[in-house]
């Protein structure tokens, strides 16, 4: 019964979590603004974990529908986010070459 | 909820630990682009764990969960394989998935527990599908926009905000009625029907200029919700990757409308288009100086130093590869060329660069406005290929401009400035630039794509 302590708790990991995110993306260089965006959407699609919890529990009929779709929502977004945000960052090179298997002979 | 976790519950929020170390790993990685793909990595294990660890769970209908997550991944593959120039809608599209299924799932809580739900509760549920469901439709019409299947021009009406407003207004009365009698089943659709109704009024007055900061605030939202979700269902991890997304939305959205010298507010309840409508009409006809792409390739192979100015036209006339292509051709010839990117050009934060990337180009070539503006007095040759707004000198120097105080590229101070355009008609946004008038401007009148590779052929580095 102290569901309010529970609540005080994940308003201190909220606050925490929120500093912390803070302080790591203002670090992220602006380069990477899209791949950025396009990873924090896969991670917060985390989101499936809620609605695979609604499907598998089947308490009614209109959680498990409403789960369904969350979870075909989440998991589209998971697997494209990272799907995309990878395709991008293999695009970043530098005009250094970063390895000597990365300078391969250039027939030009 | 559970009285004693048993040692199953254990494990689970252990891999829920693991999960939210990786997730916040995966964006510090994300710090630079020499370990940005360790960041996947991370992001995607750390993903398998939270799953996995959901899965464990006794007494689950695993037959439907697998249906579930097999359909999300044929739906997700082909979104994330959709061509760079259509990042920005695909984006927007995830952000209304992202939401859809926050509120779905707030929804689904919502008719399990009432009237048993208590006060604080029912508030952040309130909270959650509000925000879930104005982001839903939201992010539909910036899709929407983006992809062209809406009309991009921003529609305002009289009484707009006041009508936005008292939406809002309708859907938090209806929240602390639910707050204070949360067993009233019919108010709680009302309420999502407004939010729902709230994000379409929200986005029919934003314009394409603005996309950035709106893409990144509905990112900012699609996050709050997912964390309140998180206070909703008593979990942790759902916390922490909806405040790390929460607050990347929200940090990108500052960094957009300092770009743009704008706040806020002024962003979602003025639209850009309405100021200048009349402004716009003064139509004298002042001379311009234009050139052929003979001339162009003349005056940039004679340079030194070149700073390309990439713009939103760059990328829907889909030039970014024959600009490569003249990035080869000039570097051929010992001209230093670089780009200036301006935080807010594209319709989504770092649009630029990921094209340019796309096209080959090397991320160190790619500079901040910050950091390159400094160094366009000492540039031979500023190009500018399909950007407008964020070159306009009236930004710095006219107070009755509309955007007045905007940081701009400093294009105008280099010795000549080559302005690729299709004609003379003023932006999006209906500013007349300035820059145009100026004796060290040069206007090349065309498709940008097809005048770069026309510049490229007179420098004689085409591939064809």
């Amino acid at each position: 019964m102290n569901s309010s302590s529970a609540l005080i708790n994940a308003l201190f990991i909220f606050v925490l979590a929120g500093f912390i995110g803070f302080e790591v993306i203002r670090r992220v260089s602006p380069l990477l603004h899209t791949p950025l965006m396009s990873l924090t959407n896969a991670l917060d699609a985390i989101a499936v974990v809620g609605a695979i919890v609604l499907v598998g529990e089947h308490k009614s009929t209109l959680s498990t529908v409403f789960g369904f779709i969350a979870v075909v929502a989440a998991t589209s977004n998971i697997v494209g986010g990272f799907v995309i945000t990878d395709r991008m960052l293999k695009m970043f090179k530098s005009s250094r070459p970063a390895s000597p298997s990365a300078a391969k002979p250039a027939a030009k | 909820m559970t009285p004693e976790p048993g040692t199953l519950q254990i494990v689970i929020e252990l891999l829920y630990l693991i999960a939210s170390v990786l997730f916040i790993l995966s964006l510090k990685w994300m710090s630079s682009p020499t370990t940005a793909r360790h960041g996947i990595w991370a992001g995607e294990i750390g993903m398998v764990l939270a799953i996995g660890g959901t899965l464990l769970n006794h007494g689950m209908d695993y037959r439907l969960i697998a249906t579930g997550l097999v359909l999300g991944t044929i739906i997700g593959i082909p979104l994330g394989n959709v061509a760079m120039t259509a990042v920005p809608q695909r984006t927007a599209l995830s952000h209304a998935f992202g939401a859809l299924c926050v509120t779905l799932v707030g929804s689904a809580e919502f008719y399990l527990r009432t009237p048993g739900i208590s006060r604080f509760m029912m508030a952040v549920l309130s909270l959650e599908v509000i925000l879930g469901g104005l982001t839903v439709t939201g992010s539909l019409m910036a899709a929407g926009k983006l992809q062209e299947v809406l009309p991009q021009r921003p529609l305002t009406y009289k009484g707009q905000n006041l009508v936005n407003f008292l939406l809002l207004a309708g859907a938090l009365v209806i929240a602390i009625t639910l707050v204070l009698h949360p067993e009233d089943k019919t108010l709680f659709p009302l309420m999502i029907l407004i939010a729902l109704a709230f994000g379409v009024l929200l986005i029919i007055p934003i314009g394409g200029a603005d996309m950035p900061t709106v893409i990144s605030l509905l990112n900012g939202y699609a996050g709050l919700s997912a964390a309140a979700m998180g206070f909703v269902l008593n979990s942790k991890l759902l916390i922490i990757a909806g405040a790390l997304d929460g607050s990347s939305g929200l940090i990108l959205s500052i960094i957009m409308s300092k770009a743009m010298n704008r706040s806020f507010t002024n962003v979602l309840f003025g639209a850009f288009g309405q100021v200048q409508t009349g402004a716009a009409a003064g139509e004298e006809a002042k001379p311009v100086r234009s050139a052929t792409p003979e001339e162009a390739a003349a005056i940039l192979s004679g340079a030194n130093r070149v700073i390309v100015v990439p713009g939103y036209g760059m990328a829907v006339a889909q030039a970014q590869h024959k600009v490569r292509e003249l990035y080869d051709a000039l570097t051929k010839r010992g001209v230093d060329v670089r780009f200036a990117i301006h935080p807010v050009a594209g319709r989504m934060p770092g649009h630029m660069n990921v094209l340019l990337a796309e096209a080959d180009i090397p991320y160190d070539r790619l500079i901040e406005m910050d950091e390159i503006n400094g160094d366009f007095p000492q540039t031979d040759v500023a190009l500018v290929i399909g950007a407008n707004d964020v070159t306009n000198p009236a930004a710095r120097s006219d107070k009755t401009s509309p955007i007045f105080g905007m940081p701009i590229l400093d294009v105008d101070k280099a010795h000549t400035v080559m302005v690729i355009k299709r004609s003379m008609n003023p932006g999006f946004a209906g500013i007349d630039n300035p820059l145009y008038y100026l004796d060290n401007n040069l206007m090349l009148f065309g498709d940008a794509k097809a005048f770069v590779g026309s510049i490229v052929r007179e420098l004689g580095g085409g591939h064809s």
